[in-house]
């Protein structure tokens, strides 16, 4: 059993949600990276999602893509934050999920990449511009490795397409709470109450819902009904612009879940 | 991955729909005003003393430039498909203008994500698509050119997907753009085809077309595939390849997967996209439309680039040997004309594409030329 599977086996018995924090690998640099995981871990995170930056990120919103922005300026990539998990396992056991655009896992080489992934301690992947039918290599090799495949389901997904991205989901299915970019606007209405569930009876995988979580009352709504809350945007930009304030703002997340 | 099968669907019944045909073919006559000439150019022909050299006149198209054959498809195609909104990218503006004005012809809202780096360089198309009605964003991250601004139109796409049509200007993206830009624009080659027979009784020896996202060269190459014409596709040699500073893919890229599709990609070794440089911003584009490397993969169609340098001296050339300022993009094709014709015999025959008409690019020109206006 993954540590993935274990992490929300183990907060199903507890009764309680995933609390999945996402950092961009490199945002200032790879010291400051460390530090925040290791205090994000501390804080009560179960699963970090840790973004790999790249020139071109499409699902992203402008918190993201500055962060992106200022990690490849510091000239962190792919191969750097590979050989930096496996530094950061010495440290902390806690679940690392890769957020990366497929081309620098296609550059590097798919094989290579989940074998040294894997070999690193990274638990699963999400490739946001990847979509399940294109992705069967992808999805064949992790399943060789151990490595989670992690898709993204939108508010737009039919019941067709839902059949369709849950099967390739290992670990959680990604439930992506708006039509949009990271870091927009939240709208938690009746309509997107009825569509999770959807999902959710469709699966025995836990659901995780991320995109325009912004704030710890946001993501207590969501914990009502999701396994898991993602926040993104909101920690990088809390991170970028108040360090100091940062603590209490995860804990504040934390209580909230 | 909806919204794509969504359009697919709708493509695919449109293409066979005959009523959707008549009102593209009406359109195509009345408004756009094709078939669009195939002009002997005498005077170049002379000068560069070599084969006979024929100019496919898409600059004569509503708006100035080939752009409109697709924009004014998808525009069309939209409204049946009961879409609000159009929203395009634009690298030159030629694009952008295409799309404003197809929203008006058929009556949708349209916005315009333009990089902040080509809004300074294209200032009068960014007033013609305010005039059209169309509201321009501009792109202020990454290289704020072309590339960037396909990024924000994906954005906005994702967030408005239900409303929206995403009118992609060139064959590049996800299926079934490449495909259907192409068709859109496959009526030049048809064209092209049967005037040169009916001038010339046979067809071409070579095309040639500038590429960008390719959607002009797809245009005329795509009726000609199965003939036995020779064809070349120009690349933006910018400042010259050994400088970094271009956007030719192939001479300089590897394969890559970008913004929805996989073709050559002028990257970096950890994957992320490198900046591009052409002095026009139609060709400043870090990839091309994954059929052309299709087509030279099996050898029908070869590609080549041209500098800025050279392009600026195309530009010139013709508007001064043939009284018709191309477009800085078309100029590149031009500029391989310039190469190619003397060293042909005179019975020989070349068909360039003239995608765009230069009007939009003169104030770039005199501000590299340091003519103040």
């Amino acid at each position: 059993m993954s540590r993935i599977e274990d992490t929300f086996r183990r907060l199903k018995a507890e009764n309680k949600k995933a609390f999945i924090p996402y950092i961009m690998a490199g945002d200032p640099n790879l010291e400051k990276t460390m530090e925040y995981v290791l205090m994000l871990s501390k804080c009560g995170a179960d699963i970090i999602e840790l973004g790999v930056p790249f020139s071109d990120p499409l699902a992203d919103g402008p918190t993201i893509q500055r962060a992106a922005e200022r990690a490849l300026k510091a000239g962190v990539t792919l191969k750097k934050i590979i050989p930096f998990v496996k530094k950061l396992r010495t440290h902390t056991q806690i679940p690392i999920v890769l957020m990366t655009y497929y081309n620098p896992v296609f550059k590097y080489g798919e094989r290579l990449f989940i074998k040294d992934a894997v070999d690193a301690g990274i638990d699963g992947v999400i490739v946001p511009d990847m979509p399940p039918e294109e992705a069967d290599s992808l999805i064949k090799l992790s399943r060789e490795s151990d490595l989670s495949t992690i898709f993204l389901v939108a508010p737009t997904s039919t019941k067709e397409r839902i059949k369709k991205v849950v099967p390739s989901c290992s670990g959680f299915v990604y439930y992506v709470s708006i039509t949009g970019i990271t870091g927009s606007k939240l709208s938690l209405d009746e309509t997107f109450k009825v569509h999770i569930n959807t999902v959710k009876k469709s699966t025995d995988k836990p659901v995780a819902v991320g995109f325009g979580v912004s704030t710890p009352d946001d993501a207590k709504r969501i914990s009502q009904i999701a396994d898991g809350v993602i926040v993104g945007s909101a920690i990088v930009k809390k991170f970028y612009e108040h360090p100091s304030g940062a603590k209490k703002f995860i804990h504040e997340l934390r209580e909230a879940i | 991955m909806p919204a794509l099968q969504e359009l697919e669907t709708a493509y695919s019944k449109a293409k066979k729909d005959r009523l959707f045909q008549k009102e593209l073919k009406h359109l195509q006559e009345t408004y756009i005003g094709r078939p669009t000439p195939l002009y002997f150019a005498k005077r170049l022909t002379k000068h560069l003393g070599g084969a006979k050299i024929y100019l496919k006149r898409e600059d004569l198209a509503h708006t100035g430039a080939h752009k409109i054959n697709n924009a004014l498809g998808q525009a069309l195609l939209a409204k049946k498909m009961g879409k609000k909104r159009l929203i395009a990218e634009t690298g030159a503006g030629q694009h952008g203008v295409a799309t404003a004005t197809g929203a008006a012809l058929v009556g949708l809202e349209c916005e315009i994500y333009m990089g902040s780096e080509d809004i300074q360089r294209q200032s009068l198309n960014v007033f013609r698509m305010k005039l059209l009605g169309a509201n321009v964003n501009e792109v202020n991250i990454g290289s704020r050119t072309l590339k960037d601004a396909i990024n924000e139109a994906l954005r906005d796409w994702t967030t408005n997907v239900r409303t929206t049509h995403y009118v992609m200007g060139t064959v590049f993206g996800p299926h079934p753009f490449p495909m259907m830009v192409r068709d859109f624009q496959s009526i030049i080659g048809r064209e092209a085809k049967k005037q040169i027979l009916r001038t010339e009784g046979r067809l071409p020896d070579y095309l040639i077309a500038c590429v960008g996202g390719g959607s002009n060269a797809m245009g005329l190459f795509y009726e000609f595939l199965n003939d036995d014409v020779k064809m070349l596709g120009v690349e933006a040699g910018g400042r010259g390849i050994e400088t970094g500073e271009h956007a030719a893919r192939f001479a300089g890229g590897s394969m890559g997967v970008f913004q929805g599709c996989k073709s050559y990609l002028l990257q970096d070794n950890d994957g992320n996209v490198l900046g591009t440089h052409s002095v026009s911003a139609g060709l400043d584009y870090a990839s091309i439309g994954p059929e052309h490397p299709y087509l030279r993969d099996m050898e029908r169609v070869q590609y080549t680039y041209a500098t800025d340098s050279e392009a600026l001296s195309a530009f010139e050339l013709l508007s001064e040997t043939e009284g018709i300022i191309p477009a800085l993009e078309s100029a590149h094709a031009v500029a391989e004309t310039v190469r190619l014709a003397p060293k042909l015999s005179k019975n020989k025959i070349i068909i360039v594409n003239l995608s765009g008409r230069g009007d939009k690019d003169v104030q770039q020109v005199a501000r590299i030329k340091g003519i103040e206006l």
